[in-house]
């Protein structure tokens, strides 16, 4: 077994485990911190990937934003940080099913898949995925349309959140 | 390559070396050479940071007129170990409803989230953790396990002065790090790369610090910096007068030490990206060819000087209002930082291709030019300020008078 697959295994597990614990333990907290840990194993499978800059973005935007945005939300809506009702509901056998078929589902589609069990190519020397992100994101024959696109949707949710916000004089 | 022309490296291949020797393969030698690497770079940072307690204390009591620790060993060089030991002997003391595991876990996490960021420093042209492409981003990244840390403390402390501070602390941080953002562009504009290495060479042959490119920049990140490490003028997370001590109220002894030396440490590295970002980092007029522990002496040597800046500001400027520090950064940091980051990145094109000193002049009298229009501005608003403030002042005076 070489190093990364060690490191592949031990953060397949944490985040498993912690998704699992972000929907079964009773304190909200405790749940996001949780999902917490579950991005942040994320982040790990994405720089064993060499995907220097999706590992980074997903711990500023996924932990430095979402995450303590989720903490600040529960912390302030609620007074009793423990949640005391039923944790399951009438529906869970069917919720169950549905999800072992879907489970089932892909492990057989993936496991006909050739490419499964291949390791990947070694990226060629020089490559330097910033900078192809960077110019794939305004290239012409690229994705300069939906970045733009995105850009201005962003605005406007920002110009919205501070209309939304301010005081009308 | 031979031990006295490059130590660290040569240490490191020779290991590799006798790991293989011994029948390992290649890639496991290679990851255990570098696991004890990150290993010597953690210790030889927090036997750094033991010093920096001594060297606060020493600064901090000359600014306010005293002499400070002067009892133990020369100068009381030894104090920080006196310091150590009745960190370690102090009770242990965990509050009743605190949440156990969350609250052991944040100041674990806040010196990680700081021992993080010594991966990505080059000491010197061959001595760095690792050269990452996104070492910026990265550098934010850490930042955000650091607010994360806080809001844990707050939070698991179960305590209500506690929880406020860390409010503060993040709403705080959470703000200050878009003009750390944007200020972090700007030498990547001017480099071309987001890589920390990258930036130093830039700023060595045939180029010129950035701080003469970027003053404004040069400012905005140490005032964004200042911000993040919550430290005065913006230590309303810990404001004694207000809220007792903030998110570490509860902590106890090394528990605490670990919350204090992370401050410190995360101020002395902060001061190391200053040098690194816009000082030439380990680069000193080609000094650093000498020898590579020359470049890493020299660098420490500009950290020490930008963590000299940052507790002169810390140990100067009083607390501000937590609605004075929002609007400061919302209202006039984030606005002039982009201002500056949209000036710099079209002088940048049109630029190219020009000499070297005219690039550099060009950029110094754009910043000039909008530090003068932002100072113009200022002044026009704080008049108009005071004149819808002077009735109001004179009728008091008045009724006071009758």
């Amino acid at each position: 077994m070489t190093a990364i697959q060690i490191i592949f295994i031990l953060s397949a597990l944490v985040i498993l485990g912690a998704a699992v614990m972000v929907v079964s333990t009773k304190n909200l907290v405790h749940a996001a911190l949780y999902l917490v840990a579950t991005l942040f194993g994320v982040a790990v499978l994405f720089a064993l990937l060499d995907a220097t800059f999706l590992t980074v973005v997903q711990v500023v935007v996924y932990i430095g934003a979402i995450a303590i945005l989720f903490i600040f939300a529960i912390m302030l809506t609620r007074r009793e940080m423990r949640d005391q009702g039923e944790q399951l509901n009438g529906g869970w056998g069917a919720a169950a099913l549905i999800g072992l078929l879907t489970f089932g589902g892909l492990f057989l589609l993936l496991g006909n898949w050739r490419g499964f069990g291949a390791t990947a190519a070694a990226l060629p020397s020089g490559f330097d995925g910033v900078v192809e992100l960077g110019t794939a994101l305004v290239s012409t024959d690229a994705f300069v349309l939906p970045f733009e696109v995105a850009s201005v949707l962003l605005l406007a949710a920002l110009i919205g959140a501070v209309y939304v916000a301010g005081t009308k004089k | 390559m031979t031990f006295w022309s490059d130590p660290i490296n040569f240490v490191a291949q020779w290991l590799r070396d006798v790991f293989t020797g011994w029948g390992w393969s290649s890639g496991l030698a290679n990851a255990i050479t570098l696991l004890l690497g990150a290993l010597v770079l953690i210790s030889f940072a927090m036997v750094l940071d033991i010093f920096l307690v001594w060297i606060e204390r020493k600064v901090v009591a000359r600014f306010q007129d005293r002499l400070g620790p002067n009892r133990i060993g020369p100068f009381g060089i030894f104090q920080p170990f006196a310091d150590i030991v009745k960190l370690i002997i102090k009770e242990d003391i965990t509050p009743a409803g605190a949440d156990k595991l969350v609250y052991n876990l944040a100041p674990i996490l806040s010196l990680t989230s700081v021992l993080l960021l010594w991966a990505i420093l080059p000491l010197a042209a061959t001595i760095y953790g690792t050269d990452l492409n996104v070492a910026l981003l990265y550098l934010v990244a850490a930042g955000a396990l650091g607010t994360l840390s806080i809001i844990m403390a707050g939070w698991s402390s179960n305590n209500k002065y506690a929880l406020l501070g860390a409010f503060r602390m993040v709403a705080s941080m959470v703000s200050y790090e878009i003009p750390m953002v944007v200020a972090l562009l700007i030498p990547t504009i001017i480099t071309g790369s987001m890589s920390v290495r990258e930036i130093t060479l830039a700023q060595g042959d045939g180029g010129v610090w950035f701080f003469i490119v970027a003053p404004l920049a040069t400012v905005i990140f140490l005032i964004s910096a200042i911000a993040e490490l919550g430290r005065s003028p913006f230590d309303l997370n810990e404001a004694e007068s207000e809220i007792v001590a903030g998110f570490h109220i509860e902590y106890t002894g090394m528990k605490f030490g670990l919350f204090y030396a992370g401050e410190l440490l995360h101020a002395f590295t902060f001061g190391g990206f200053l040098a690194i970002l816009f000082f030439g980092g380990y680069r000193f007029f080609g000094l650093e060819n000498l020898h590579p522990l020359v470049g890493a002496v020299i660098f420490l040597v500009k950290a020490l000087i930008g963590y000299w800046v940052i507790m002169w500001v810390k140990y100067t400027v009083p607390r501000i209002r937590i609605d004075h520090m929002l609007g400061f950064n919302w209202k006039f940091l984030t606005p002039l930082s982009l201002v500056v980051l949209m000036v710099t990145a079209v002088l940048n094109q049109v630029l190219a291709g020009t000499e070297t000193w005219v690039y550099a002049l060009v950029m110094f009298l754009a910043n000039v030019v909008i530090g003068w229009i932002t100072l113009e501005a200022l002044r026009a608003y704080s008049r108009s300020q005071r004149k819808a403030e002077e009735p109001v002042v004179s009728s008091v005076a008045q009724a006071a008078h009758h």
